[in-house]
């Protein structure tokens, strides 16, 4: 534990900025999506895809602002580890997607 | 009141079959045996202080390992059973009911309650030495792991003597499996052992994957490290990523027959076919979490045994992290016959044959190991090399099985059946009992014996082919899975009744092999260097057996085959302990808990299994209580003076 | 097993290099690392949800329809509570990477109460749409809903819980080395459950206003 950390500490702000922009931003964000989903002025793919990409754009601000996510003790092996849950997540989620639409073949 | 007891006996139990009654009788002695011999000789404390309570690895492997020969011993019967029915037409010895639970529990048994916990054997007992650590990442979470999975088994085993087995294949495909056509408690029992083993499975997988990152001895880098680590790293990487799909389709099936949802039902909307695609995410990369610890034995054997590195150890590191990602990319190979539409099918059955290549570097990779080395053919020696061949067959069988139109073909016949015994014995169980001959001697302080060893090896290998290759022919023939007898006029007959013959060599083979284990225990040669293969990792650097805390210093490593390094310089683990005084060790404290918690999920999943919600409840509310007692807890480790150390090296020869 | 004291860090952070708290003891680096595998791990058990929920969410069998079910105002309250939460968490660790007894305790209270109001307002929500007759039973589409958002509820509880046990715990030995880790951990946990709920306030709800 360092000293110089327990000292700035006693000063430290209660809500300190790069937090707080993170809040702000998620908020926008979010409100960013519900704006456009009541707008109805695009179609349904277009406002799905910008709806995904501003998702995509949460989780950045989660693991930036929040979760401390380019922090480790040696190499960062865990960002690693989330890329691939991520990627066979979409995987998942995708191949399921396409092998399931048989019906539509079918009938 | 007795009347009504009486009845709810009668469907509790299983009645009516003289083969399960005989069943109940062993059963209720070998109990009894145990409980007597357990007493009489004052063991119980013994029991609970060394092994229920032990946070140990090498311990929590060894445990995984008699629980994986007993399982193999039930499965085998089951094979046994049915590989009876089929020896002949129209033989009556089981009836259908019968003969569908015993192949769902055959399968389900040697994939989940076998093939896993004799590869988390391995993974316990070995890792942590090969790579110079004193215990795996989290070893509390490690004697969670192996509760859950033991308690997940017996409540499967259960099924059979109580409430009836599940019936409908080791896949379970609804809408068979749904609760209007298959009213018993049998998928539930099914559902929720695997629920509840699955945990447990997760959590080795995390486990090893910190393990093997974070606690390798100073100087491994990643690129020095055993390639069996490697493929230990590799298959919990695949277990993380490919278990959570199986415990969704597990548990949305149960909520179907518990709480009336309609996911694959054929009303309201549902579709079974979804079961299927999510059993499969998981399903095929489960073959490579058994297969690819396999590699890796094979290339710690067959380096070891021709006395040379392993030919092409970069590739070899490559080949297993490409299959790591490919294999979760071909999960569809395994319903073309769906009716996907032909970019689907077409798109896995590319993707399935690219697995070959890599698989194909690893094949070649051993081969040239072996060219001119000074090769020993001592018995993992002759596993590792009866598996070349062996599992080459099986793959080039499943590239057949991988062309879309011809699997048209092939779905669900015999052909299926003998190319995934081929993968699966050929591949996983041989490359096992490679490692478990292999290091044996690590584990217990002797060798088995050889005579009997390859006794075992010839029956075994021998019953192999003739009960496997004449089922391809059969599958060409038409003969499906799962049919419980077939008429003279197909032709059949014969082929059957030499496969039927094969599989009996291969159940005296295995009786072999438990005869050479008592026998060795007595008569086998002791281990008295702790390297008796002279072999090339970390491992053997060690007395045999282990003492608890593995390494008295955490070895300097500086190159691949650290140990082989070290024996060329003329360096022992004598030396680099004396270099400096020793120094106490934080270890992990014995804890009752993971035991305990082990019999919550028990009572939970039974509970469920008779939709009893108050058990499952219970027992649910148990498992929350062992969490929050754990994370309340502080004082978990204790401290070995170096003292202590000192004397226990010295008397095993290392100081 | 050796302890990693004076390590450095890889990302040499605010306060000059040296690594937090709750990587200082031997298992703290172990412990974190688990648990973001541990996450990734949840990212496929969730993606297998939203996968089911995706291929279900037509099959509603003549009865309702995302579109008809889905309320607005419902949705977007439960989004603001926890994306609030999940700052609120954040501020616990900062207050707690300040050595800030008091602060930490003050934040992780605040985030426990919005985690079991989130909770309740999505019982309610479960329990309004109950009455109207869409239950889990009613149709494929109604099953992968409440499957896949009460999971995320139940990780949710799950969460509240864990908390709980931790905040007595900082409440009994203030800020160490094993109470930073948890503390960590459990903010990881929070944070997690927030992105997976960005995905379903995207691709359930509003996918279902927008459809």
């Amino acid at each position: 534990m360092t000293n110089g950390r327990m000292q700035e500490g006693k000063h430290a702000p209660l809500i300190p900025m790069k937090n707080f922009v993170g809040y702000l931003l998620s908020l926008v964000l979010t409100f960013a999506a519900l704006a456009l989903g009541m707008a109805h002025v695009l179609s349904f793919g277009a406002v799905m895809l910008i709806m995904l990409l501003l998702a995509v754009l949460q989780v950045v601000v989660q693991l930036i602002f929040f979760m401390h996510f380019t922090e480790s003790d040696g190499p960062r092996y865990h960002i690693v580890g989330l890329a691939l849950g991520a990627f066979f997540a979409l995987c998942v989620i995708f191949g399921s997607i396409w092998i399931m639409t048989f019906n539509s073949q079918v009938h | 009141m007795l009347e009504s007891l009486k009845e709810f006996a009668g469907h509790f139990f299983v009645t009516g079959e003289p083969l399960i009654y005989m069943s109940d009788v062993a059963i209720v002695v070998v109990s009894l045996a145990i409980v007597f011999t357990l007493t009489y000789l004052k063991k119980w404390k013994w029991l609970w202080k060394e092994w229920l309570t032990t946070v140990d690895h090498k311990k929590i492997g060894i445990m995984y390992l008699i629980s994986a020969l007993l399982m193999l011993f039930r499965g085998g019967v089951d094979a046994l059973l049915m590989r009876t029915q089929l020896a002949l037409p129209n033989l009556h010895f089981l009836d259908p009911q019968h003969y569908n639970e015993i192949f769902t529990t055959h399968g389900t048994i040697m994939i989940l309650f076998m093939a896993m916990p004799f590869l988390f054997a391995l993974f316990n007992i070995v890792v942590p030495l090969q790579i110079g650590a004193r215990d795996v990442a989290f070893p509390y979470l490690n004697a969670i792991s192996f509760w859950l999975f033991f308690f997940g088994a017996l409540l499967f085993n259960l099924s059979f003597v109580i409430g009836g087995s599940p019936d409908a294949g080791w896949v379970s495909y609804p809408p068979l499996t749904e609760l209007a056509t298959d009213p018993g408690p049998g998928e539930n029992f099914y559902l929720l052992s695997l629920q509840i083993s699955g945990i447990g499975s997760i959590a080795t997988g995390i486990n090893f994957i910190v393990t093997i990152l974070k606690m390798r001895a100073p100087g491994m880098t990643l690129m020095k490290m055993p390639l069996f680590s490697w493929s230990v790293l590799a298959s919990c990487i695949i277990i993380v990523f490919a278990f959570p799909a199986l415990t969704v389709a597990l548990a949305l099936l149960m909520f179907d027959r518990l709480f009336g949802t309609h996911f694959f039902t054929m009303l309201h909307g549902g579709n079974p076919m979804m079961y299927i695609n999510l059993f499969w995410v998981w399903g095929h990369p489960e073959v490579y979490i058994a297969v690819l610890p396999a590699f890796g034995v094979i290339s710690e054997v067959v380096a070891t045994f021709s006395r040379k590195s392993v030919f092409g150890y970069k590739s070899m590191v490559a080949a297993l992290m490409v299959i790591t990602v490919i294999n979760y990319l071909v999960w569809a190979h395994h319903f073309f016959t769906m009716g996907a539409s032909a970019g689907v099918n077409a798109y896995f059955a590319v993707a399935t044959m690219l697995v070959g290549i890599p698989t194909g570097v690893k094949v070649f990779n051993w081969l040239f190991t072996m060219f001119r080395g000074r090769i020993r053919l001592t018995l993992p020696m002759l596993w590792a090399i009866a598996f070349i061949p062996c599992f080459a067959i099986g793959g080039a069988t499943g590239v057949m099985l991988a062309a879309a139109p011809a699997d048209y073909q092939y779905h669900n016949s015999f052909f299926l059946i003998a190319h995934f015994h081929q993968t699966l014995i050929g591949g996983v169980v041989f490359g096992l009992l490679a490692g478990l001959y292999y290091w044996w001697p690590k584990m217990f302080g002797f060798i088995l014996d050889e005579r009997l060893g390859k006794w075992a090896f010839w029956f075994f290998n021998i019953g192999f082919y003739v009960c496997f290759m004449p089922m391809y022919a059969l599958g060409f023939m038409g003969m499906t899975r799962r049919v419980y007898t077939y008429p003279a006029e197909t032709g059949w007959t014969g082929l059957n009744f030499v496969s039927t013959i094969g599989a009996y060599l291969m159940g005296i083979g295995f009786l072999l092999i438990v005869a050479q284990v008592l026998y060795s225990i007595k008569y086998g040669k002791r281990d008295v260097t702790g390297d008796p293969w002279d072999g090339r990792t970390l491992e053997w650097a060690l007395p045999s057996p282990v003492p608890h805390y593995n390494f008295a210093r955490i070895p300097e490593v500086s190159e691949l085959d650290a140990w082989w390094h070290m024996k060329q310089n003329g360096e022992t683990l004598a030396a680099q302990n004396k270099k400096a005084p020793l120094e106490p060790i934080h270890m992990p404290k014995n804890t009752g808990r993971p035991f305990i918690m082990g019999v919550f999920f028990f009572i939970a999943g039974f509970g469920f299994v008779f939709n009893w919600f108050w058990m499952g409840a219970i027992g649910l509310i148990g498992v929350v209580i062992t969490l929050i007692a754990r994370s309340q807890e502080r004082d978990t480790e204790y401290e070995i003076p170096a003292e202590e150390i000192r004397r226990t090296e010295s008397a095993l020869g290392r100081l | 097993m050796t302890t990693v004291a004076e390590k450095r860090p890889t990302n040499a952070g605010h306060d000059g290099g040296r690594l937090p708290l709750e990587y200082t003891r031997h298992e703290g680096p172990l412990n974190i690392l688990g648990f973001w595998i541990f996450l990734a791990t949840d990212v496929v058990l969730f993606a297998s949800l939203f996968a089911t929920y995706f291929v279900l969410r037509t099959h509603v069998d003549g009865g309702p329809t995302d579109k008809e079910l889905f309320g607005i105002s419902g949705f977007t309250i439960e989004t603001v509570l926890l994306l609030t939460s999940s700052f609120t968490g954040s501020l616990a660790v900062y207050a707690m990477r300040n050595g800030n007894k008091k602060r930490l305790l003050g934040w992780l209270i605040v985030t426990l109460l919005l985690g079991i109001a989130f909770v309740g307002y999505e019982l309610h929500e479960f329990l309004d749409y109950a009455a109207e007759g869409a239950t889990m039973q009613r149709s494929a589409f109604l099953s992968a809903f409440f499957t896949l958002v009460g999971t995320h509820g139940a990780h949710v509880t799950f969460g509240i819980i864990w908390m709980a046990s931790i905040i007595v715990q900082i409440a009994r030995y203030g800020i160490d080395a094993i109470n930073a880790r948890k503390t960590f951990i459990v903010s990881l946990y929070w944070h997690f459950l927030d992105i997976i709920w960005i995905f379903i306030f995207t691709t359930v709800y509003m996918m279902g206003v927008v459809s």
